[in-house]
C-alpha cells in the first residue's frame, strides 16, 4: 500500500530518467543520506567510526570499482589488494613529497595513478579473457606488493618498510594521524563515497556503461555493433582502478594511519572484495554497499554477539565466526545466486503489489 | 522465505548483545582493573600465539585466585581475537580501550603491525603500550615516545647480541672480519627490523651481511637454502616468525647446515619450531631474555593453584614452554607496573595513565624477581622516563632434540651500545620531526 507509483506522472523526460523513479524510494534514499550526513557525525565515536562505518565506507568504495570491472564490463580481476597498495603509497609519496597539498587532491591523484596502474595490467584484457585474466591480475597483485617491499623508494627508505601518513588538516581539522576526530574522519570518507556512488550510477547508466555491459554480455557482438573493445575495456579498467585506489589511499591515510603492504594490501584483500561484489550483486551499485556492509560489519556483529552477549571464549567465537561466515555465503549464493541487490530488487517488486500479488 | 528466520535471529543477537554485555555484574566495592589481551589463538601465527596467551592469561587468573587480584582491585582480562589482522587488532582496541571503570590499563599489541597502529593512538588516548621485545626499537627513547615501552631488549640488542655471541665462539670481535653472515627474515617490518643494526655492526667488524629476504607465510624456502648452500655462510641468523621458523629449521638440516652455526631471534626460539625437524634440529640455537622450562616455583604455583582447580588457559603440559614464559613474564611486568602505578598514586583505583607512570617508575630487581618466584629467570629491569628499553641483555638457549627440551648455553651477552644508542637516537629523532614532536625534557 505505501510503496506504489499509482498516481505519480512523469512529465519531462528528465523526471522520467531520475535514478529513482519512486517518490518513496527517493524520500528513503534522501532521509538515508541526510541520516548518514547530518546524524550520524554528532554521534559517531572512536568505536564506531574505526571499527566499523571507516571500514564500510572504504570497502564500499573498493567493491564499486571492483564492481565496474567485473559486474559491469565481465573482465575478472584479482588484483584488487595490489591496486589498493598503489593508492596507498601513491598517497603517501603525495603526502610526504608536497606537504601543503590538500587531502582532497592527495586522493584524487592517488585514485589518478592507480587508474594508470590498472590501465596497463588491463591490456592483456584484450587478448585474454575469463580465467586467463583472472591468472593476469593476479599476477598484478603479487608484483605489486613485491615492488612496495622491495624498492626502498616508495617508503622513502624507512627502516621497517612501513609507510605512517604524517598529520595532515582539513578546514582546520585534523583529518589524518592520530588526533583526528573519529567525526572528521568519517564525513571525508562519506563524502567522497557519496559523490563517487553518484557517478558512477550515473556512468554505468550512460553510454560508456553501455558499452561495459555491451562488452560484457556479448564482445563480438558489441563489436559488430561498433563498440571499440580497446577503449572499453581500458576505460572500465581505468575506473574501476581508480575507484580501487582512492579506497587505497583512505584505508592507508584516514583509516588506519600506517600501512605494511604484505599484511595489508595481500591476496586476502583482493578475495575479499570480490566476495563482496559477488555476494552484493553482480553489475548492481547498491549490490555493492550490501556486499561490503555483509563481509565488514556480520563479522563484528557476530563477534560482538557471541563474545558479549553469549560469553564464549574469543577463540571459540572467532571459529564459529569463521564457519558461521562460510555458511552464510554458501546460503546467500544459493538462495539467491545474483547476490543481495537481487533480494532487494525481488522485495521491492512484491512489495509494490502488495497487497495483491499474482 | 528462509531470510526471515536469519534477519529474526540476527536481529535478536543484535539486541541481545548490548543488553548481555551490560548485565555482566562486578562485585560491589572492588576496583576493577582491566587489562585487554589482544590474542591470537587463530591464523596463520596461532601456534605462536596460543602459548603467549596461556602464559599471560594464567598469571592474571593466579592473582586473583591467590590474591584477589592486585593490591585488592580485582582483575578483568579482557581477551581479544586478533589473528594477527591489523584492522582485527584496530577493532579490539578501540573495542577495549574503554571498558570498565579504569578503561584498558595497557596495550600489548602482539603485532608489529597493530603496534605501528596503536604507538600515535595511544598517546591520544593515554594508554601504555607494553611492546616488549618487538615493535618499533626506537622507542625506547622514552623522550620521543612517552607511551610506548619496549624493555627488556629491542631487536637491535638481539642483533647485535647475535653477532657479540658469533664473535665470542669464533675466538674474538677480531676473527669476524671476512666471515660471511647471512640473515633469513621475514619480508616484513618485523623481520627487517635488525639489518640496519647488522649493517652498522657490519662496518665495524668487518664481515659480510647477505639479506635472504622469506615472503609470508614463509613455506617456500627453497631457493633461500640453496643460495645459502652456495654462499657457505659462516653464520646464519634467522628472523622469522610462524610457519617460517619450522621450514627454516628443517630445510637447513635438510643441507647440514651446522646447527650450532645458525641463530634464530627470539621469536624464532620455541618448541614448536624445532620439532618437525626432529633430530635434525639438534644444536639450533636461538636468543631469548629468559629462561625455558618450568622449574621454576611460580610454575609450580600456578599448577597447583590454577591447572589443579582446571582454570588452566591451556594444556597443563605445556606450561613452560619457551612462549609461554614469554606470556608469563610479560604479565609480571605489567602486573610490577601496576604496583608501582598504585604505590606511586597512593590509591589502587589507577588508570592507563598512572599505569605509565608506573612503568617508567619500574625496577625489577633480582630480589623481587626471587620473591615472585622467579629466580634468575631473566634480567633486572630499570626503568625511567627517558629509558623504556632495559637492560638489553640477551640469553642464548639451544635446542637438545634427544632431552626435547631448550637449554640456556649463554648468558649475559651485552648488546654493543656504542652502536646502537645513536641508531636509537637517529631513527627517534627522524619519527620527532615527522610528526611534528618536542621531545620531552627528562630531568
Amino acid at each position: 500500500m505505501l510503496y506504489r507509483e499509482a498516481g505519480q506522472f512523469k512529465t519531462s523526460y528528465t523526471a522520467d530518467q531520475g535514478i529513482f523513479p519512486i517518490a518513496q524510494d527517493r524520500w528513503v534514499v534522501w532521509a538515508f543520506v541526510a541520516f548518514a550526513f547530518l546524524v550520524v557525525p554528532f554521534v559517531v565515536n572512536d568505536y564506531w567510526a574505526n571499527a566499523i562505518l571507516l571500514p564500510l565506507l572504504i570497502y564500499g568504495m573498493a567493491a564499486l570499482g571492483l564492481n565496474i570491472l567485473v559486474g559491469y564490463c565481465g573482465q575478472i580481476s584479482l588484483g584488487t589488494g595490489g591496486f589498493m597498495a598503489v593508492g596507498a603509497y601513491a598517497s603517501y609519496k603525495l603526502m610526504t613529497a608536497f606537504p601543503e597539498m590538500n587531502m582532497i587532491f592527495v586522493v584524487l591523484l592517488s585514485g589518478g595513478i592507480t587508474a594508470a596502474v590498472g590501465s596497463m595490467f588491463g591490456l592483456p584484457s584484450l587478448r585474454i579473457k575469463g580465467f586467463y585474466l583472472a591468472v593476469a591480475t593476479l599476477a598484478a597483485q603479487f608484483f605489486l606488493v613485491w615492488l612496495f617491499n622491495k624498492v626502498g623508494w616508495f617508503y622513502n627508505y624507512s627502516a621497517t618498510g612501513q609507510i605512517t601518513a604524517p598529520e595532515r588538516m582539513m578546514f582546520g581539522y585534523a583529518l589524518t594521524g592520530p588526533a583526528a576526530e573519529p567525526w572528521v574522519k568519517y564525513l571525508f570518507c562519506l563524502t567522497f563515497l557519496a559523490v563517487f556512488a553518484l557517478i558512477a550510477k550515473n556512468l554505468v547508466r550512460g553510454r560508456i556503461g553501455r558499452n561495459w555491459m555491451a562488452i560484457r554480455d556479448m564482445d563480438i557482438a558489441a563489436e559488430l555493433i561498433g563498440v571499440r573493445p580497446l577503449m572499453t575495456k581500458l576505460s572500465a579498467f581505468a575506473v574501476s582502478s581508480f575507484y580501487v585506489g582512492m579506497a587505497g589511499s583512505l584505508l592507508f591515510s584516514v583509516y588506519l594511519g600506517a600501512v605494511e603492504v604484505g599484511e595489508v594490501f595481500g591476496i586476502n584483500v583482493s578475495f575479499l572484495v570480490l566476495f563482496m561484489v559477488i555476494i552484493g550483486g553482480l553489475g548492481s551499485i547498491v549490490g555493492s554497499f550490501m556486499g561490503a556492509a555483509f563481509l565488514v560489519l556480520l563479522p563484528i556483529l557476530l563477534k560482538n554477539g557471541m563474545v558479549d552477549g553469549l560469553g564464549m571464549m574469543p577463540v571459540t567465537a572467532k571459529h564459529v565466526e569463521i564457519l558461521l561466515m562460510g555458511l552464510l555465503i554458501i546460503f546467500f549464493l544459493i538462495v539467491e545466486p545474483h547476490g543481495l541487490a537481487r533480494l532487494w530488487q525481488i522485495a521491492k517488486e512484491k512489495l509494490r503489489m502488495w497487497p495483491f500479488p499474482y | 522465505m528462509k531470510l526471515t528466520y536469519l534477519t529474526a535471529g540476527l536481529a535478536a543477537l543484535a539486541v541481545a548483545a548490548p543488553v548481555a554485555a551490560t548485565s555482566v555484574a562486578t562485585p560491589a566495592g572492588a576496583y576493577e582493573l582491566t587489562i585487554p589481551s589482544l590474542v591470537y589463538r587463530t591464523g596463520p601465527y596461532a601456534p605462536g600465539g596460543i602459548p603467549f596467551a596461556n602464559g599471560y592469561a594464567d598469571y592474571f587468573t593466579l592473582l586473583q585466585e591467590r590474591d584477589g587480584g592486585i593490591n585488592g582491585a580485582t582483575i578483568n582480562l579482557v581477551e581479544c581475537e586478533t589473528a594477527y589482522n591489523t584492522q582485527q587488532g584496530v577493532e579490539c582496541y578501540e573495542n577495549t580501550k574503554g571498558q570498565g571503570e579504569s578503561g584498558a590499563l595497557v596495550y600489548q599489541p602482539l603485532s608489529t603491525g597493530i603496534t605501528y597502529q596503536l604507538i600515535p593512538k595511544a598517546s591520544v588516548d593515554e594508554i601504555p603500550l607494553f611492546t616488549m621485545g618487538y615493535g618499533r626499537t626506537s622507542a625506547a627513547d622514552g623522550k620521543v615516545f612517552p607511551w610506548v615501552f619496549n624493555f627488556p631488549s629491542t631487536y637491535w640488542d638481539a642483533a647485535s647480541g647475535m653477532v657479540n655471541y658469533a664473535a665470542a665462539i669464533e675466538g674474538g670481535a677480531e676473527n669476524l672480519s671476512g666471515k660471511t653472515i647471512a640473515l633469513v627474515y621475514h619480508n616484513s617490518a618485523y623481520g627487517k627490523e635488525p639489518i640496519r643494526t647488522l649493517e652498522k655492526l657490519a662496518e665495524k667488524h668487518g664481515y659480510t651481511l647477505e639479506l635472504l629476504p622469506v615472503d609470508h607465510p614463509g613455506q617456500e624456502q627453497k631457493a633461500t637454502w640453496l643460495q645459502i648452500r652456495r654462499m657457505q655462510p659462516d653464520w646464519v641468523f634467522m628472523w622469522g616468525w610462524g610457519v617460517m621458523n619450522q621450514v627454516a629449521v628443517k630445510e637447513a638440516s635438510s643441507i647440514r647446515f651446522p646447527m650450532d652455526r645458525f641463530v634464530g631471534n627470539w621469536w624464532a626460539g620455541s618448541e614448536h619450531d624445532v620439532q618437525p625437524a626432529g633430530e635434525g634440529a639438534n644444536g639450533y640455537l636461538s636468543a631469548t631474555f629468559h629462561a625455558p622450562g618450568a622449574d621454576f616455583p611460580l610454575h609450580q604455583e600456578i599448577l597447583k593453584t590454577v591447572y589443579d582447580a582446571n582454570k588452566g588457559a591451556g594444556e597443563r603440559e605445556r606450561v613452560g614452554e619457551v612462549l609461554y614464559n614469554r606470556g608469563l613474564i610479560a604479565a609480571v611486568w605489567t602486573v610490577e607496573a601496576i604496583r608501582k602505578a598504585m604505590e606511586i598514586k597512593g590509591s589502587n583505583e589507577i588508570t592507563g595513565k598512572d599505569v605509565r607512570e608506573g612503568l617508567e617508575a619500574l625496577n625489577v630487581t633480582e630480589e623481587r624477581l626471587a620473591e615472585l618466584g622467579l629466580p634468575n629467570f631473566t634480567y633486572p629491569v630499570e626503568l625511567s622516563c627517558a629509558v623504556h628499553s632495559d637492560p638489553g641483555t640477551v640469553l642464548i638457549q639451544q635446542w637438545d632434540a634427544a632431552a626435547g627440551n631448550w637449554k640456556v648455553v649463554a648468558t649475559g651477552i651485552e648488546p654493543d651500545r656504542e652502536v646502537i644508542t645513536p641508531l636509537i637516537e637517529a631513527d627517534a629523532m627522524a619519527y620527532a620531526t615527522e610528526n611534528n614532536i618536542t621531545p620531552r625534557d627528562c630531568n
